[in-house]
């Protein structure tokens, strides 16, 4: 188990106070002019050393990305951006950094545009996060206010920090169509290339990083990066907050070392699962994004981004959905898929017409109102979806289906056999593509 | 996707108060000049909240005037993002999260309180005081079921204290914010496992990791010597 002084968010449940003073108590703003003067080259490949990978749920290595940023040019000014939209399904690890620990982001924001040359910083906060946006607005106004950030601040990188938020759309959690957001427009992804590196908010090189990247930055700078590679399996680097929701006894955000077995996880933070491990059914371990993976293979895996993309899933956001046996799985499955269908943005008729399609056809699968066939078309049409859209909406729609057919197509064929062993005025009818 | 249309009765006009209009240029501050779109989300944000928790149009119209924004423009910002309420929603406006980690949680039995006491989604209560509506994931899922009513999330709840929080409302007592059952934040319910080392918090750890830099400056003079 992680030992308490090797955490990195020691006021995850906002038992203390999160004002400066309380922060710089519990390290943040410790010598970060000291790394600050260590130089851009220094910060970069002390990032890269440690391995940190990108904790909004792609897995990019972080100190890679800021590396990509181009030289400083004065007619295009670098931005960097930081995504505090948090909207994955099961995911709510962002909001506690925001409201009870902002000084380690705020911090973050200073030395990661530092180190790609960047004079400003946006974060970008899911609209409804409006009392974590107020918490995270004060301790910037705080940190100005003691001359930490700001033109003329006692680090000597000019910087300044602005709060923006959204209005409640998933899909301006991917990177390009927070960026369009930002500029004033609908959340609709963009075509890559051109890369935010390149071209990026107003056309200038951007980096957008998740909330939790930015704010391990400062303390893996201070510990080193032997110290936050020394936690988790090899390529699967550091520390992890992991938000356990569902049929557990105690769900809870905690953070853990990375490769963390998950009946591990489960037993020493959460209490179990609700009706102890026999009674497990499924868990989704990466956010509603990534496929399901069923009891047996779970149980002893390490939760990381190569153990469970081995078992065709991911870590993903590290946003652990646990289903126990009393979980109607096709209906579990068949709402997240309105979830996507209610958040494509339209701008690729894969996406916009495929989401709603599969979502009607696997909600009357969860009645059991279906034909066979209908099973492998679902999983066919999923299929045609992956990978055929500009943004990864459409994969992120089509995997938990894949994870359901893949896993419980037993289950959706028992009930289609309970349905039409049972008389019904209507027979069922195929469903046309609309 | 979905379809959203504007109010059918409008009010005749919408001006921002002196405050709002105040705090409305100050958001326009924040980005560079000649950007002053990207202010469009929040400046809409803030008649809404002046406008009862609903978006009319001449507030649309109003902010694309301040902004130098074609009208179009910002209509479909107002119609693409779910936040912005097209129609009127009540005092206090519920927003249910029915995702599958909060239905996981119950959030059904939280739902059928809304269907019984409020009625069918997205229309106003007779006595004006309650609209909900269920929403996708508000990302508290380790409080799951949760609800938001206007500014505030209200977490980890029951169909019991769920039922109470909305007596509470209607009859205009105080109410808790956040976990109704005494949680404080996503702490698991049994007991904090972690944290619990105070030299976290007295700051004796502090600069101890300068240390490590302080030894590879003395190693580097020593091969120098």
């Amino acid at each position: 188990m992680l030992a308490d002084k090797d955490r990195i968010f020691t006021n995850l449940y906002g038992r203390h106070s999160p004002a400066l003073k309380a922060a710089q108590m519990r390290g943040a703003w410790d010598g970060t002019k000291f790394l600050i003067d260590r130089g851009r080259d220094w910060i970069i490949n002390e990032m890269k050393a440690s391995g940190l990978r990108g904790r909004g749920g792609a897995g990019f290595p972080t100190g890679l990305k800021w590396s990509f940023m181009p030289k400083p040019d004065p007619a295009r000014p670098s931005y960097l951006v930081v995504n505090a939209d948090e909207s994955e399904p099961g995911t709510c690890k962002d909001r506690e950094i925001l409201r009870n620990d902002p000084h380690l982001l705020i911090e973050g924001c200073l030395i990661a545009s530092m180190a790609m040359g960047a004079h400003a910083c946006y974060i970008y906060v899911r609209g409804e996060y409006i009392e974590e946006r107020d918490a995270l607005e004060a301790a910037v106004q705080e940190a100005y206010a003691a001359n930490l950030i700001g033109r003329n601040n006692v680090h000597g990188w000019p910087f300044d920090l602005y709060v923006h938020h959204g209005a409640g759309a998933y899909i301006c959690g991917e990177e390009t169509a927070l960026l369009e957001s930002l500029e004033g427009k609908k959340g609709m992804p963009r075509m890559k290339p051109p890369f935010p590196a390149n071209m990026g908010l107003y056309g200038c090189p951007t980096t957008v990083n998740n909330v939790e990247s930015i704010a391990v930055a400062p303390t893996i700078l201070r510990r080193g990066a032997a110290w936050f590679a020394g936690f988790g399996a090899k390529n699967n680097a550091g520390t992890k907050l992991f938000c356990i929701s569902g049929h557990v006894n105690n769900p809870c955000n905690v953070e853990e070392a990375m490769s963390i077995p998950f009946r591990e996880l489960i037993d020493r933070h959460c209490g179990g699962v609700r009706g102890g491990w026999d009674n497990l059914l499924a868990v989704i371990p990466g956010g509603s994004s990534v496929r399901c993976v069923p009891a047996d293979q779970i149980i002893d895996t390490p939760m990381d981004f190569d153990s469970l993309s081995k078992l065709r899933s991911g870590l993903g956001t590290a946003a652990v959905i646990v289903m126990d046996k009393s979980t109607d799985i096709v209906r579990a499955i068949a709402r997240l898929s309105y979830f996507y269908k209610h958040e494509s943005c339209g701008q690729c008729t894969p996406c916009r017409e495929g989401t709603g399609w599969m979502w009607r056809v696997v909600s009357r699968m969860a009645e059991g109102r279906a034909q066979k066939r209908e099973i492998d078309m679902l999983l066919d049409v999923s299929k045609q979806i992956e990978g055929h859209t500009i943004c990864a909406l459409g994969d992120a729609a089509a995997w938990p289906i894949q994870g359901l057919i893949t896993h419980f197509r037993p289950e959706i064929e028992r009930r289609i056999d309970a349905y039409s062993a049972n008389p019904h005025s209507e027979p069922v009818q195929m469903m046309a593509a609309q | 996707m979905s379809v959203r249309r504007l109010a059918q009765t409008q009010p005749a006009s919408f001006a921002f108060t002196p405050d709002n209009a105040a705090q409305a240029q100050a958001l326009i501050a924040k980005y560079p000049d000649g950007r002053q779109a990207s202010a469009v989300v929040p400046l809409l944000w803030l008649a809404q909240k002046q406008h009862d928790y609903w978006l009319p149009k001449p507030a649309i119209e109003e902010v694309a005037r301040l902004l130098s924004m074609p009208v179009i423009r910002v209509m479909e910002i107002a119609t693409f993002y779910s936040m912005f309420n097209l129609e009127p929603v009540g005092k206090y406006f519920i927003q249910l999260c029915g995702t599958t980690p909060c239905a996981l949680r119950g959030a059904e039995a939280v739902r059928q309180v809304c269907l019984d006491r409020i009625g069918p989604q997205k229309q106003v209560s007779s006595d004006g005081i309650f609209a909900w509506a269920e929403v996708e994931c508000l990302g508290a899922c380790c409080n799951a079921p949760m609800v938001q009513i206007n500014d505030d999330y209200y977490e980890d709840l029951t169909p019991q204290n769920f039922a109470k929080l909305l007596d509470d409302l209607a009859a205009g007592r105080a109410v808790a914010k956040g976990s109704q059952t005494g949680r404080s934040a996503s702490a698991p319910t049994g007991g904090d496992t972690t944290l619990s080392d105070t030299q976290l918090y007295d700051g004796s750890q502090l600069g101890a990791w300068q240390k490590r830099f302080a030894e590879s400056e003395a190693t580097k003079v020593e091969t120098k010597a």
